[in-house]
């Protein structure tokens, strides 16, 4: 069984591009993946990508070339793009492929998500009552978290803020002005107790990497970064999450924290280990929950570790270092990749203003999709 | 004033006090609402507590999109939560007539106007 490496990636700028549909963002992000390890369109042998909203995934052969690769079109939510990196690293370390790719694209319409019930195996009346809002699950995640573990809402803020800050840094991402704490604290408040600032936004982008046998990276002659582990959790009894009319007395675990444990199995390592980490912040408060989820405090240390920057490009470890999604934007079927994206970059050592010091050698990356499921790489140079 | 209907069947009893309908497994696991179709199977409704606390809150500040949001316009903000069944089932709902939320505090069932032909289930403060 080889080892396997992403030896190719490639990102359409996340944000707005009128002039675009979601998937040519995605056939962008694949051209300019394939071109970055120096392949062809033909020489990839199977394909796994996905959309929410922009259409399949495996429609891209129009543009791309009709080379008959097997395609499978992936839909899961916010971890879509987890799911096919997981689905093609599989690919290849069955011994089935040499090359694979992993390819999420996204363009939806300004405004929060508008899910419709059924789909969900929910019931007319919990969207007609206004009760079915991913914001608002979000917002009562961490209003709990808070009350518990003694979060303040400047730490609220302080996600944020760096966010911005870090996004400024970022050629690909969406929002690149930084923001004073302040005027993100005193923005409208969307969901108590999480202002309009605080929540990132349905947005549009597109990435795709290229996965490699480690032997076949070698026999190309690519500079790879490998991927030391990737795993993928759906929810565990007792867990709290997206659209949930009900939940359970007895309290369990999630699927973060599943992903999380399996994935540190796997890659042999933990996560004092880890120097740079990219954490589904999709508000504020998931990147500060996320991080206990992921196993990088206790529950509440959050508290003093962002007062004292410790997730900031030069803290113990940073955290979001494109800005996350707050920054760049949420197009649902990219969002995973885009973090696995910026992982390589910071192991390259490309990442230009955004470069964290030191020389990263391990990189993490967890997104989180609803009704509950999570994904977890870690990449190792 | 003619009587409201109910936002949907089943969700609540029309005793005094009314009491939510849920679905409890073999297993003891209680689920709200009582599922339909063939997800009930295995599941026997039981009518749940009218009394609990609050497990956590929000306020929907900004109107939802329609669909599926189907509520009165103009759009006024509205205070949701999650409520402790103690034992049972923490359920999530509208709440209602609460200043000043507190997680922990005791709240209590009610039946109120969701439009002008609606009625819905919320939480608010004991009586």
């Amino acid at each position: 069984m080889s080892g396997v490496c992403i030896a190719g990636i490639g990102i359409h700028p996340f944000g707005r591009t009128p002039a675009r549909s979601g998937r040519d963002q995605g056939v962008f992000a694949v051209r300019a993946a394939l071109a970055d390890a120096g392949i062809e369109w033909r020489d990839v042998e199977t394909a796994f990508g996905g959309s929410a909203n922009s259409g399949s995934a495996d429609i891209m052969v129009n543009e791309l070339g009709l080379t008959g690769l097997p395609f499978v079109n992936v839909a899961n939510g916010c971890a879509t793009g987890g799911s096919a990196l997981s689905a093609a690293q599989a690919a290849i370390a069955s011994g089935a492929h040499d090359i694979a790719l992993a390819v999420g694209f996204d363009k939806h319409a300004p405004g929060a998500f508008d899910p419709r019930p059924a789909d969900w195996g929910l019931p007319d009346w919990y969207g007609e009552t206004g009760l079915m809002l991913t914001t608002q699950f979000f917002a009562m995640k961490i209003q709990r978290y808070m009350a518990l573990h003694g979060i303040s809402r400047e730490t609220l803020g302080r996600v944020a803020e760096k966010a911005f800050r870090n996004g400024a840094r970022a050629d690909h991402a969406w929002r690149r002005t930084p923001m004073s704490l302040e005027a993100i604290l005193d923005a409208q408040m969307v969901n108590d107790p999480l202002t309009k600032f605080m929540f990132c936004s349905p947005a549009e982008g597109g990435v795709a990497l290229i996965l490699m046998s480690e032997r076949k990276a070698r026999q190309l002659g690519v500079a790879s970064v490998r991927l030391k582990a990737v795993a993928f959790r759906t929810r565990p009894p007792g867990s709290f999450e997206v659209f949930a009319p009900s939940i359970d007395v007895v309290r369990g675990g999630s699927p973060t924290a599943n992903a999380s444990a399996a994935a540190f199995a796997l890659a042999g390592i933990g996560p004092e280990d880890i120097d740079v980490a990219q954490l589904q912040d999709t508000e504020s408060g998931a990147e500060i929950m996320h991080m206990a989820e992921n196993g990088f405090c206790k529950d509440g240390e959050q508290e003093q570790l962002l007062r004292d920057g410790e997730t900031e490009i030069g803290g113990a470890l940073p955290v979001n270092t494109d800005g996350g999604c707050l920054a760049c934007g949420e197009p649902i079927g990219a969002s995973g990749l885009r973090q696995v994206y910026e992982n390589v970059v910071q192991l390259r050592g490309t990442a230009g203003a955004r470069q964290v010091p030191g020389s990263p050698k391990t990189a993490y990356s967890h997104v989180y999709g609803a009704p509950g499921l999570a994904a977890v790489a870690i990449l190792e140079r | 004033m003619t009587a409201l209907t109910p936002i949907a069947p089943g969700l609540w009893t029309d005793q005094r006090p009314p009491r939510l309908i849920g679905g409890r497994g073999s297993d003891g696991r209680i689920v709200f609402p009582m599922p339909d179709g063939d997800a009930a199977s295995g599941l026997d409704p039981v009518t749940l507590s009218p009394n609990g606390t609050l497990w956590s809150w929000s306020v929907q500040r900004f109107e939802p999109k329609r669909p599926p949001y189907d509520g009165p316009s103009p759009f006024e903000p509205f205070m949701i939560g999650y409520v402790e069944l103690p034992g049972e089932v923490i359920v999530e709902a509208r709440l209602v007539g609460i200043d000043q939320p507190v997680i922990g505090m005791p709240l209590a069932l009610r039946i109120v106007a969701f439009d002008d032909a609606h009625s819905t289930f919320a939480f608010g403060p004991v009586a």
